[in-house]
């Protein structure tokens, strides 16, 4: 490696005006530069760890120090206690998750449906266009708590011949039933972003009506949505939660039992922390994601 | 005399109230480019989307080689696939490579196989000097290289004839050229072309027959020489004095 410095060096002398030259080295100002800049970035650094310590250090004293600490940390943190409790929590979580797996693929599949419906403009389709427009606008107005009700303890009410009284699967259809709605409206927008000339270049290749929402309209539709489909999956899993309600033993039923039992609310809060083991990757994702999708907009829109 | 690749008779067309094209006769033969010329609004966008059929129109017939396919039972897609269509912008699809946006017709619509239809796209990008941006996506391309994978995607189908609008109106000064060029290139080997452009020296050059469009009648037709040079009408002289003075003759 040579270690020759400075601007205007001989290596750009023999092949064209806008040859780079083989090997660049930073010059000594640059390299002043990068001190100048690590120095700085190491100051920040350090300015930032004590301003946090010094803010958060004052917070947690003024919380512990205060007269109710004693009796709040006794109710909320009893660890001891937590930690006993936390497998029939954690049992509880897995029906969480089992149902979020479900209603997720459920959702997935009717919502697009829906949105697909929503966005036809074939006139076959008008009297079912009608149909998922009320459809969408019901289930998007009422809190999903009613819907669980309604449906958890209304359907059993009717003693319908082989419909089922399991209040687990009712508390699914529940879920799917409200989920599909915001997510079809999510789809829908997707697919009403992409531009009409991507529509009409598809239809002059030749290619159908399905082929063109298939191959062009959905995917990118589809890929433009993923953030706030994220979103959504973010809330289904926390309000999974909602279905204890009808005596599904989740995460937070069972924390309810524990927590009954003793007066004790640690219970809770080693659900919540469950909860935010799962939730806060997931965001994270998410922003990721989300800028992600940004620039690559940001990006076609210069070409 | 043999039957021309595109003939229109009397064609019509109306948004709601809007009349925009009104009594268009025109025939396109073989290995000819006819290029439309005239303001913007003038109506030549809608009768390049007529003759694609993604525009219904309302009055008159259009024949491409000899069969009406402005009659109902006619399969728009069966047409289509006979059309290559090039836009002003937004053509290709930006979430699939150069050559998986050249492919994806000749394997959906024409059945071909991936192998054969990989293999006859690189060698399309291979004559027009794009072979190495065959994996490359379309934001990654500058707009000339864009509209360029644009043509090559509709030759891909070997079309009947092809439909350029405005391709280049869209880019910078620079870049129009190459795009010019590869159109200039088709032309020479035989492709039938209906163009709409404001190039208007570009016009002269690849014109067979040159038509200005006003307010959806065309006006005057006839070779690019008389029409470019030498138009009889006052609306042409004063549309060509514009498009000189913006600079483009
Ligand atoms: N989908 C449409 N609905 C209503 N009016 C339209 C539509 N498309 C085009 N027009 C109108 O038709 C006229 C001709 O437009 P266009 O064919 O795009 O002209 P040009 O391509 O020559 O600029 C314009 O007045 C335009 O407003
Ligand atoms: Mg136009």
């Amino acid at each position: 490696m040579s270690q020759e410095v400075g601007r205007g060096s001989d290596h750009t002398s023999d092949s064209a005006p806008y040859s780079f030259g083989g090997q660049w080295s930073p010059s000594a100002i640059e390299l002043e530069r990068r001190l100048a800049r690590k120095a700085r970035s190491r100051k920040n650094a350090l300015v930032a760890t004590l301003s946090s310590i010094l803010v958060l250090g004052t917070l947690a004293a003024i919380v512990v120090t205060s007269p109710g600490w004693k009796s709040l940390s006794d109710t909320f943190f009893k660890w001891a206690y937590g930690f006993e409790v936390l497998p029939k929590i954690i049992l509880g979580f897995g029906a969480n998750v089992f149902l979020t797996v479900i209603a997720a693929t459920s959702v997935g599949i009717f919502g697009l449906i829906l949105a697909l419906v929503r966005t036809s403009r074939s006139p076959a389709i008008t009297p079912f266009r009608i149909l998922a427009t009320i459809y969408v606008d019901i289930f998007r107005g009422i809190p999903m708590l009613l819907i669980i009700l309604l449906v958890g303890f209304g359907i059993p009410a009717l003693r319908l011949q082989g419909v089922t009284n399991n209040v687990f699967i009712l508390g699914i259809c529940a879920v799917i039933i409200t989920y599909s709605a915001y997510v079809a409206e999510v789809i829908r927008s997707g697919i009403l972003t992409v531009h009409p000339s991507q529509r009409a270049a598809a239809r002059s290749l030749g290619l159908s009506n399905f082929q063109t929402l298939r191959y062009v309209v959905l995917p990118q539709a589809l890929r433009r949505v993923t953030p706030p489909l994220l979103n959504d999956l973010v809330s289904l899993i926390k309000d999974t939660g909602l279905v204890s309600i009808l005596g599904v033993t989740d995460a937070i039923r069972a924390a309810q039992i524990a927590s009954s039992r003793s007066f004790n609310y640690t219970p809770y809060v080693m659900a919540a922390g469950i909860f935010l083991l799962v939730t806060i990757p997931l965001t994270r994702y998410t922003d990721r994601t989300l800028r992600k999708s940004i620039e690559r907009q940001n990006a076609q829109g210069l070409a | 005399m043999s039957i021309p690749v595109l003939a229109l008779e009397r064609v019509r067309k109306a948004f709601g109230s809007e009349v925009v094209l009104e009594d268009i006769s025109i025939t396109v033969p073989e290995h000819t480019a006819t290029v439309f010329i005239g303001a913007s609004g003038s109506g030549k966008s809608t009768l390049l989307r007529c003759i694609n059929l993604l525009e219904q129109i309302d009055d008159g017939t259009i024949k491409l080689d000899g069969a009406d396919i402005t009659d109902p039972s006619v399969d728009p897609d069966e047409v289509r696939r006979k059309l290559g269509m090039v836009f002003q912008s937004f053509n290709l699809f930006p979430h699939m490579s150069v050559v998986e946006n050249i492919i994806l017709a000749p394997m959906r619509v024409h059945s071909k196989s991936r192998d054969e239809a990989i293999a006859e796209a690189l060698e399309l990008l291979d004559r027009f000097g794009l072979r190495e941006k065959a994996e490359q996506y379309p934001d990654r391309l500058s707009g000339g290289q864009q509209q360029r994978v644009a043509i090559i995607r509709s030759l891909a189908v070997k079309p009947r004839l092809l439909l350029l609008d405005e391709i280049t109106s869209a880019l910078d000064p620079v870049l129009v050229n190459e795009v010019l060029s590869t159109v200039r290139d088709l032309k020479e080997h035989g492709m039938t072309m209906l163009l709409a452009t404001h190039e208007m020296g570009f016009a002269k050059e690849v014109a067979d027959e040159v038509c200005f469009l006003e307010h959806g009648r065309i006006l005057e037709w006839g070779k690019p020489e008389e029409i470019l040079e030498n138009p009889k009408k006052p609306q042409t002289k004063e549309f060509l004095k514009r498009v000189h003075e913006a600079g483009r003759l």
